[in-house]
């Protein structure tokens, strides 16, 4: 039934669905002799962010997931993808490490978003996001963030300050959820699919915005062909990036964002 | 500041007391004044001007950007940048145009950031005041490039950079933009930072979401006005999310110091010696650049 455009809200509901393959199905299919590297040195080990060094067509590559885990147990475990501030805090120990070892970083995102809790507050959610993104700007080693599910505000943006930034056909990437902003602003969580609409959430809108440089179609989505398909796609990428001096890279990062949401007016000054 | 701390015991919205809209005292004239949120006692309005919006028994209230460049720069010294840059509804946003409109008419800014140059105590520095009567003081694309672009004059200039934080987050109605803001930002302050230059953040109240996790978080030296609710998640969404009571003084700045994340909290009546303070430590060396 191909009758016009997806509606915003139809993808926030397919990004969220269950089945839907989350980070370590990526992990499992795309890298091989992964091992998983765990707890950011000073709390906690937080499930809800996979991480560990793993081979990426025989190079060895830092590969860091926000899970949601697959099965209601599992969701339990990892948290449902909610990071708390230790799982930030683990993913820059990962980056730094990858960083001084020369390996690029593959982050998998996949996020309603931080987790909103006591302890979570306690410990710094805001201060640990703000260190991971100014971290992952100043990284010495190329970077990609692929959006395979839900990208929640700061939550997954703090996973994705890449070279490159791409996003599956289905997957969202917004500042607030719909029905977050439905409900603050129109005091009606039942407007979220009005609200997906305005927040120009999906990847065709990031890429319109220039927020994301790729979107990586569904088709055959979760098998061995998608995997591979993906996995020839983030090599090549990296080799290309990889060429870059490292000055260049940073710099090219760094304008990367610079450059999102310039107001076409000047300023004065 | 002891006898502060003592007589004002901040509280967490949720907690009992803890958004009093109900006044005891009235005022003793027929002055004009209004009630504290704290105390409960009528403050009268003059008494509060004198004393940079804040009741005797410690409670600051909220300050505009403007009054905040009077209390905080020399006198005359502050030299405005970008004021002319001004938010458009650049993603069709329902209502965002007649809510800009509205807002400029109630705050008479034109964004809710204010950015420049200035002296505080005669050192030469670069300034960031986020306005709380515009949209709460919430971050958008020209939000985040007024601050951008002060860090990126401030490096350039080989100056430290003073900014006052009070905001809501990003501003939902720019959407997947304003979320961007918070890694411009981040990288602007982290290459300022990388020249060897100073950055002081003061956090008031209220700041929260998109700016906690980004500029508000990422000084070399966080100072918090008392009281101030400091967060990632605001304390609605959290009880909500843990449907537990949230702890006595939650999200408060003195809880926040207590569990590690400010550097000290300065009431007004020494914010601008502790400022100017800080600042002279910190232009004493000799600066490559």
């Amino acid at each position: 039934m191909a009758k016009g455009p997806v509606k915003a809200y139809d993808r926030v509901k397919s990004a969220r669905q269950n089945g839907r393959p989350t980070g370590v199905d990526y992990i499992e299919h795309m890298f091989t002799d992964f091992i998983e590297l765990h707890g950011d040195r000073a709390y906690a080990d937080d499930k809800a962010i996979v991480g560990g060094i793993a081979l990426l067509d025989s190079r060895p590559v830092t590969v860091i997931a926000i899970e949601k885990g697959r099965t209601s147990k599992e969701r339990v475990a990892h948290n449902f993808g909610a990071p708390h501030p230790e799982g930030y805090r683990k993913a820059l120990r990962l980056m730094r490490q990858a960083e001084k070892f020369g390996r690029p970083v593959i982050c998998l995102v996949d996020t309603s978003g931080a987790y909103c809790g006591i302890g979570a507050e306690e410990r710094g959610e805001g201060q640990a996001i703000a260190e991971c993104i100014t971290g992952m700007m100043a990284l010495k080693t190329p970077a990609i963030s692929i959006l395979i599910g839900e990208g929640g505000s700061g939550g997954a943006l703090a996973l994705a300050v890449a070279d490159r930034v791409w996003m599956l056909e289905n997957a969202v990437y917004s500042v607030i959820s719909p029905e977050g902003c439905a409900s603050i602003l129109w005091k009606d969580a039942s407007k979220a699919e009005e609200a997906a609409e305005s927040l120009k959430l999906t990847a065709q809108d990031a890429l319109a915005l220039g927020v994301i440089e790729d979107i990586i179609p569904e088709q055959e989505l979760g098998k061995d062909t998608f995997y591979d398909k993906l996995r020839v796609k983030i090599s090549r990428e990296l080799r290309e990036l990889s060429s870059l001096e490292i000055q260049e890279l940073s710099r090219r990062r760094f304008e990367r964002f610079r450059n999102l949401g310039v107001p076409e007016t000047g300023g004065d000054a | 500041m002891p006898f502060i701390e003592f007589l004002f015991k901040p509280k967490n919205e949720l907690e009992k007391g803890g958004r009093q809209s109900a006044e005891v005292a009235s005022a003793d004239e027929n002055e004009p004044s209004k009630p504290c949120p704290n105390c409960r006692k009528m403050v009268p309005l003059s008494q509060l001007w004198a004393n940079h919006n804040t009741c005797e028994c410690g409670y600051h209230f909220r300050m505009n950007a403007r009054q905040r460049i009077n209390f905080i720069c020399d006198q005359d010294t502050f030299e405005e940048w970008d004021g002319g840059l001004a938010s458009r509804d650049v993603l069709g946003f329902p209502g965002y145009t007649a809510k800009l409109e509205n807002t400029r008419n109630a705050s008479s800014e034109t964004e809710a950031v204010v950015c420049g140059r200035t002296k505080i105590g005669g050192v030469d520095c670069c300034i960031f005041i986020m306005e709380p009567y515009f949209m709460m003081g919430s971050m958008g694309t020209v939000v985040g490039e007024k601050i951008t672009r002060t860090f990126e004059q401030a490096t350039k200039l080989g100056l430290p950079v003073v900014g006052y934080t009070v905001s809501g987050g990003a501003r939902m109605q720019e959407g997947i933009l304003s979320l961007m803001q918070m890694a411009k930002t981040s990288g602007a302050v982290r290459r300022h930072s990388e020249a060897g230059l100073f950055y002081l953040t003061v956090i008031t109240d209220p700041t929260t979401g998109g700016v906690t996790a980004s500029f508000a978080m990422e000084g070399d030296i966080i100072l918090a006005e008392p009281g101030a609710l400091i967060g990632f998640a605001g304390p609605r969404v959290i009880e909500q999310t843990v449907r537990k009571k949230l702890p006595a003084g939650f999200q408060k700045a003195e809880f926040v110091m207590e569990h590690g994340f400010v550097d000290a909290i300065v009431p007004r009546n020494i914010q601008k010696e502790t400022v100017t303070k800080l600042l002279k430590m910190h232009s004493g060396g000799e600066k490559v650049g």
